[in-house]
């Protein structure tokens, strides 16, 4: 038995159908070619695959693809607008905030959906916000200066 | 601070990596990300058994089924006794290729004894559940106490103590190799000191906790040319441990390095690649693998679990007069532990005439080890930092004071036998004392206790082999062309080095990490060696391109070559052709068609020595006494790196080091149960630092210039984990006066240990 899922990815309409079974991580990687968003666990504990459901952060891997029917994802490939990079890829780029950076598209995902409802973090809410996704190359020091320097970017304030 | 002399105008500034649009855009390629039409799936059968002799292996249900193209097991992969040189190490390929399927024996819980390709994920593994193994369980040896008793069981019949074995070890054995390093007479020294402390540490296995899993995919032609598309460290040693592995000529392989999603260490080893391969070659289809989380954690290769004596003895007045140490380590199931590299790691900061340093390579039912960060280093000097503290604190002196007291030096001969040249351990240290850090109040919040740690830290670093080439097009760009896997940062690195010695804006150099058909070869990026090494050859490469363009501005002023100079990216004329105003490289490279062509320079480089380094960190851990949980609060990484090619990404590697070797100290281990079944293979229960663990970690460059290379750099990468083990336990003994010689610091032992101390 396979679905079939109606769907909004990316602000552009998506057809596909897939297993009952299947999660959105496999079928945005597998059936839709959305590779950016990455597999670290398959258990929800890394945020590596952190994408937007209808404006909230969840792991992919803990979504069924057929239960995205009717709602709107957000992967990373349509943070950016046009030629405009997001303030936090902007950020993470200025701020060395990846060393391998397999991580980095959940990080950036789930910095844009703090930023989305929160536009001045403390270092403690960026912090706190961030725990699901593990990075191990930086320490995460670089990062969450980026996230916090974004925010800023994002109020029109230079720090 | 610096004793560098030369000045930059290039290296040391902070442009955007080359590499980093296509990271935060979510479109660069990493293992799991490559798909070819008509690929396979596959799925490897893995033993349940921590310690078993392969039985029978019955395939023929699973081959019966629709969609599975193809099984191999164990016997589809030669039994070899070829080993692959690397520098002074060489990887075993027999080992290597048992490990990636099991031939008699399983080894350990998670060891691949057969895989499937199959047209889906699915049908690979209903298939893989299709296959009958049968095993004979054998009692499983867990760690260095088991398997030195004298009634365990032998891993491998056969095994005989390499190095040099004590004269009274037994000849069966599970210890594969011992060595000693020794100087001046022990007994004399002891007998000198006036305070000696004598401690045993034990460090639990951790895994690197990279956070892309082992992926690859291979495709077999019909001519018998074989392409795998793969994550690792090193896609040359990759191929030449295929070729091995499989009796295949090398010639025939060509690996296609992916994006690197970490490896520390982790991705020099293969275990999918030459499984893919058989399964491509079988099944006539491209075939991919991937790990699981699950199976990283069971069956890649983690660092190993260390049982480590040390015994230190000093003066009154602090000097260092003898030490004695032995270091027990798991390479899990093959030889090959990093027990070596720790004994010659450990004293290496101390200036001590008399020590004895012996280290044993002991296999038991485990992972095979794979390299992690300074490997062997940072449970060493967990051992002897803890123990430094602890004769700082007999004898009522600063630690940071003993340690300078005792500090090597250039031209003092180093424990581990050459002479250092200038290195930078007391220009660290000297650092570390002025830090604001060093000198802050300790500020305890209601409740919880409060302590400062500190703990040196050494890393040999690696040279090895390299090449590189730069390449100038006719708009006056560049590409510079190398080997290395970049893990962290290494291509922006290797553009500066062509910006600073051609002229071109960095931006305008694009640095590309190329195939094994398209580059000469590389070994692996490890040992710290990307940035100095290969960087050498890529200094070399756009030297020999400098060259050649004088040569042509030559040719333009119709003057000798030796009348033509270079300075700040242009041609300039010398002596006796004065007058001519100077060729920038874009107007030289302008003319390129018209003074004789294309310009590629070029260069490999065979370095067998690189800059030994050291690192000291301080930091401050709050402890909850009612809870044992502890928290770093403050923490500071201060690090001798000779030079700072792209400062942003040497600061990451010392946080990065910093908040691994936090991880050890604080929660991370392997736990397993009596019967050696893994607990905790994921990340829920292998608790790796998360963003709100940490404090922002502040670090301190230190630049006292490596001579072997020309910008004066030394390797980063792997100094900064080696002093956070000791450094959060000395911090740990500060708040709660409790010595702990056992690692992790979870709050279960923190909890205990406060208890009995009452």
């Amino acid at each position: 038995m396979t679905v079939h899922v109606r769907t909004t990815i990316n602000a552009e309409p998506q057809e596909f159908l897939c297993e009952p079974g299947e999660t959105l991580l496999e079928a945005l990687r597998s059936r839709l070619g959305l590779t950016g968003t990455k597999e670290g666990c398959a258990t929800g504990d890394c945020g590596a695959c952190s994408v937007l459901l209808d404006g909230r952060l969840v792991p992919a891997c803990l979504v069924l693809a057929a239960e995205v029917s009717g709602r709107e994802v957000l992967t990373v490939e349509g943070v950016a607008t046009g030629d405009t990079l997001h303030p936090v890829q902007q950020k993470f780029l200025e701020h060395a905030a990846l060393q391998c950076g397999v991580c980095t598209p959940g990080f950036v995902v789930a910095a844009k959906a703090l930023l989305d409802h929160n536009d001045d973090p403390t270092e403690e809410q960026v912090r706190y916000w961030l725990a699901g996704n593990l990075c191990r190359c930086t320490g995460y020091d670089k990062i969450v200066r980026a996230v916090l320097d974004a925010a800023a970017d994002m109020r029109g304030v230079t720090v | 601070m610096s004793t560098a002399t030369k000045t930059f105008e290039h290296v040391g500034t902070r442009p955007i990596r080359h590499d980093g649009l296509d990271k935060v855009t979510g479109r660069a390629n990493y293992g799991a990300d490559y798909a070819l039409p008509g690929m396979l799936h596959g799925y490897v059968v893995r033993s349940p058994h921590a310690h078993a002799r392969i039985v029978s292996i019955d395939t023929s249900a699973a081959e019966a089924m629709a969609g599975v193209k193809a099984v191999v097991t164990g016997s589809d992969i030669p039994k070899t006794n070829a080993k692959l040189v690397m520098g002074e190490a060489a990887l075993d390929l027999g080992a290597m290729g048992d490990n990636a399927l099991a031939h008699d024996k399983a080894l350990y819980e998670g060891h691949a004894v057969a895989a499937v390709a199959a047209t889906s994920p699915e049908i690979a593994s209903a298939a893989a559940e299709a296959i009958r193994v049968v095993y004979e369980p054998l009692q499983p040896v867990m760690n260095v106490d088991q398997a030195l008793a004298p009634d365990a069981l032998i891993l491998h019949d056969g095994m005989v103590t390499k190095g040099r074995p004590k004269p009274d070890a037994p000849t069966r054995t599970n210890v594969a190799l011992r060595m000693e390093l020794t100087r001046g007479d022990l007994d004399k020294g002891f007998a000198g000191a006036d305070v000696v402390i004598e401690r045993t540490f034990t460090t639990p296995m951790v895994h690197q906790g990279y956070i892309e899993p082992h992926a690859c995919v291979a495709r077999w032609g019909e001519d018998g040319q074989v392409v795998v598309w793969t994550s690792t460290q090193g896609h040359f040693v990759v191929r030449d441990c295929c070729a091995g592995i499989l009796g295949i000529d090398a010639a025939r392989i060509k690996v296609i390095p992916s994006e690197i999603g970490g490896g520390f260490g982790g991705k020099i080893p293969v275990y999918l690649e030459p499984v893919a391969i058989a399964l491509a070659r079988k099944a006539h289809r491209p075939v991919k693998l991937v790990m699981s989380r699950e199976d990283v954690f069971r069956a890649s290769g983690p660092t190993s679990g260390t049982k480590i004596r040390v015994k230190l003895g000093a003066k009154k007045d602090g000097s260092f007069v003898a030490a004695s140490a032995s270091l027990y380590y798991e390479a899990g199931a093959y030889a090959g532990s990093p027990a070596g590299a720790g004994a010659m790691c450990a004293i290496a900061a101390y200036d001590i005439p008399n020590f004895l340093v012996e280290a044993y390579d002991i296999v038991v039912n485990r992972p095979k080890v794979a390299a992690y960060r300074a490997p062997g280093a940072p449970a060493a000097a967990f051992a002897v930092e803890s123990v430094v503290d602890e004769v700082a604190r007999r004898l009522g002196k600063d630690p940071i004071e003993l340690r300078l007291q005792n500090a090597v030096r250039e031209g003092d001969q180093a424990a581990y036998g050459p002479e250092f040249g200038p290195i930078g351990l007391r220009e660290v240290l000297e650092a570390a004392r002025c830090h604001p850090h060093w000198k802050a109040p300790l500020v305890p919040q209601p409740g919880r206790k409060v302590g400062r740690g500190v703990a040196c830290g050494f890393w040999f670093n690696a040279g090895l082999n390299s090449s590189a080439t730069v390449s100038l097009s006719a708009d006056g760009s560049a590409n510079v062309v190398t080997g290395n896997p970049d893990i962290g940062g290494t291509r922006v690195a290797q553009a500066l080095m062509v910006s600073e010695e051609l002229g071109i804006p960095v931006e305008r150099v694009r640095p590309i990490v190329a195939d094994t058909d398209s580059i000469g070869y590389n070994d692996v990026t490890g040992g710290s060696r990307v940035c100095y090494a290969t960087g050498m050859a890529v200094i070399e490469a756009a030297r020999d391109a400098q060259a050649q363009l004088r040569a042509r501005a030559a040719k333009i002023w119709d003057v000798p070559v030796e009348q033509v100079g270079w300075e700040r990216g242009r041609a300039i004329a010398l002596n006796g052709a004065s007058g001519r105003e100077p060729l920038t490289v874009s107007e030289l490279a302008a003319k390129l068609m018209h003074t004789g062509g294309p310009i590629i320079g070029s260069a490999t480089v065979n370095a067998p020595m690189a800059g030994p380094a050291f690192g000291a960190h301080i930091c401050d851990l709050e402890v909850d006494e009612d809870t044992g949980v502890s928290r770093v609060v403050r923490y500071t990484v201060v690090q001798d790196v000779g030079k700072a090619v792209h400062p942003s990404y040497v600061e990451g590697q010392m946080q990065g080091g910093a908040s691994q070797g936090i991880g050890w100290a604080l929660n991370e281990e392997y736990v397993y149960d009596a019967e050696g079944h893994l607990q905790n293979p994921g990340f829920l229960d292998y608790r790796m630092p998360v963003a709100s663990d940490l404090p922002m970690i502040d670090t301190v460059i230190i630049e006292v210039a490596n001579p072997l290379h020309p910008y004066g750099v030394r390797g980063v990468g792997e100094v900064p984990i080696v002093p956070p083990l000791a450094a959060v336990a000395n911090a740990m003994h500060d708040a709660t006066r409790v010595r702990f010689t056992a690692l992790p610091l979870s709050p279960p032992r923190v909890l205990a240990a406060l208890k009995q101390r009452g």
